[in-house]
């Protein structure tokens, strides 16, 4: 007997069932995507054909607007800064909450459980209470308009998050590896460096696609810190797009698609590993 | 967040001079970037927020309470909250149930599943910014979606975000086609976390669909409901990326959020002490919140 289809749940369905199911999906997809759509299709058009065909392929395709948004070097500089902030992000959050997540996971020491409270403290409120006097603290450390004016701050309000993810799966490691390391005279260093973390990727590449993410799409503190446009990171160089040329949709379209692109390109290649790594974060934390 | 404290097989040991080696090296970076930029610039929000200040020199024209004072009797600010509070209740009444009903739907054998969790996964990869911008294109009205409709309808041409009563009503539609399947996911996760004998034995009894989701499905599912109904708040208290595309907080300072109002009035304007201030209630709003729900509605999770 064929087996009717059942959901996640167990639930068997009739065919009506699944046809009105599969019905409300596909309406609900074509809200998801037709802004998506017009949006990519729109920089192909000319600004007049845009006012009469939102959806439709062009008549003409215009490749200029793409081409020379391609060709000019303001889109790959504005990538490239995005690029630069986020993989300095990264590295530095990874290497920092690592260390500090392993102190915390394997050492007592004195004040080491209230040292932790007051870093998960960085938990409960978000970048943007204290944008204010973080912005004056820049300034007075010299990093306005500097990389490290938005790498140092993201670092500082990824830290809690990390730390907690990090310290809470190191410390799921058999504690008999330990013991044996350290009877045969690893020191915590060697620990660290040649088991902790090689048995960790996992864990560490879920705080790596964590804080990417939330750097690449960051907008308010480089807003605050950057002044030079040729710093800009591509969230404030689309604003930067949109507002000199804001009579002309057609080219802010495609620049928008170009500049989303990577992030459409990488989301479809390490789907699994950033749905999960996004997902895990709010789940384990 | 709760600091559970996991099970964890590690016998105590007396801290070796390699140990304390260790946490002398491990601990201090971590510790000193969020001291100097998550911790000192709070404790100084609170501190800024009793003078008023343009941020040159040292605050010294204390003030008292009477940024907190302006503050109360600000129209837009109050505005602002009135706003929060309206991404707040979408977010649960539509954002969480639409997220959950695709949940649901895509976690049966549909055709096409994975595919339907991929498109609505999507629009949350993307910045907000971006998210915003193409929105803006859509709700134009000479371009994109509302001029089309118009233009079929015969209508004049509608400027959906420039309508002080509509605009903040596009936001939190956007909001929405940002954010649920974010959610979904998030519920997804958790329906698969269900053992599925539970439901095939209450079906053998007769229970209806309505029933086992209801007594069922449902109460299984509440941790994840629990986190997510966190997870929206926290994110509609800090919204402000999508504000600046699409409204700027206009029109007439309509749809401004107090993450918003803090940057238009307190930031471009270099008000340091009043915008502190904002901060510092935006700050209280916040921990009283996380503290508070935690408390009282995740102890078990």
């Amino acid at each position: 007997m064929p087996a009717t289809p059942r959901d996640e749940s167990g639930r068997r369905l009739s065919p009506l069932a699944m046809i009105a199911i599969f019905g409300a999906l596909v309406a609900l997809s074509a809200v998801v995507l037709v802004p998506i759509l017009a949006t990519a299709l729109g920089g192909f058009k000319t600004l007049g054909e845009l006012r009469v065909n939102l959806l439709g392929l062009p008549q003409h395709w215009v490749w200029k607007n793409y081409w020379d948004i391609l060709a000019g070097h303001r889109y790959w500089q504005v990538l490239g800064n995005s690029l630069l902030i986020a993989l300095l992000t990264v590295a530095l959050t990874l290497a920092l909450s690592s260390m500090a997540a392993f102190a915390f996971a394997h050492l007592k020491f004195f004040g080491g459980k209230f040292l932790l409270s007051y870093l998960l403290l960085g938990m409960l409120f978000p970048l943007a209470t204290a944008i204010l006097p973080l912005f004056i603290k820049v300034r007075d450390l010299g990093l306005l308009d500097s990389y490290w004016g938005v790498v140092l701050p993201q670092v500082a309000f990824s830290l809690a998050m990390a730390i907690l993810l990090l310290r809470n799966s190191f410390r799921q490691l058999p504690g008999e590896l330990l013991d044996a390391a350290m009877m045969d005279g690893c020191g915590y260093f060697r620990y660290f460096i040649f088991i902790t973390l090689p048995l960790s990727g996992p864990i560490l590449s879920t705080v790596a696609v964590i804080s990417f993410v939330g750097s690449w799409n960051g907008y308010l503190l480089p807003l605050v810190v950057l002044d030079s446009e040729w710093r800009y990171p591509w969230t404030l160089g689309l604003m930067a797009y949109q507002g000199q040329y804001n009579t002309s949709w057609q080219l802010v379209l495609a620049f928008i698609t170009l500049t989303i692109l990577p992030a459409i390109v990488m989301f479809l290649f390490a789907q699994r590993y950033i749905v999960a790594g996004l997902t895990a974060g709010a789940v384990k934390s | 967040m709760p600091t559970a404290e996991t099970a964890h097989f590690e016998p105590a040991r007396r801290m070796s001079a390699n140990g304390w080696a260790v946490a002398l090296v491990f601990l201090p970076p971590a510790l000193l970037l969020f001291t100097v930029f998550v911790a000192l610039p709070m404790v100084e929000a609170a501190w800024y927020g009793f003078y008023d200040w343009d941020g040159y020199g040292r605050p010294e024209r204390f003030i008292g309470l009477k940024n907190y004072g302006y503050l109360i009797g600000n129209p837009v600010f109050a505005r602002s909250l009135v706003n929060n509070g309206l991404v707040i209740a979408v977010s649960l009444l539509v954002e969480l149930p639409l997220a959950l009903a695709a949940a649901m739907a895509v976690a049966g054998r549909v055709v096409g599943a994975v595919w339907f969790r991929m498109i609505f996964f999507l629009p949350y990869v993307l910045a907000d910014v971006a998210a915003g911008l193409i929105w803006r294109y859509m709700f134009s009205g000479d371009y994109g979606l509302v001029a089309t409709i118009t233009g079929a309808l015969g209508l004049q041409p509608y400027y959906l975000l420039a309508d002080r009563d509509w605009a903040f009503t596009a936001i939190l539609i956007v909001i929405i086609w940002k954010y649920f399947g974010f959610y979904m996911m998030l519920y997804i996760a958790g329906l698969k976390g269900i053992d599925k004998s539970v439901l095939e034995a209450a079906e053998v009894d007769g229970a209806s669909a309505l029933q086992r989701f209801r007594y069922i499905t449902l109460p299984l599912l509440g941790p994840m409901i629990r986190l997510s109904i966190f997870f929206a708040v926290v994110g509609s208290l800090q919204l402000f990326d999508i504000i600046v595309p699409l409204t700027g907080g206009g029109p007439f300072d309509t749809t401004h959020t107090m993450v918003s109002f803090l940057y238009y009035f307190g930031i471009t304007r270099m008000r340091v002490g009043f915008g502190s201030a904002v901060g510092v209630v935006l700050f209280f709003i916040c921990v009283t919140f996380a503290i508070g729900y935690q408390r009282i509605f995740m102890r078990n999770d």
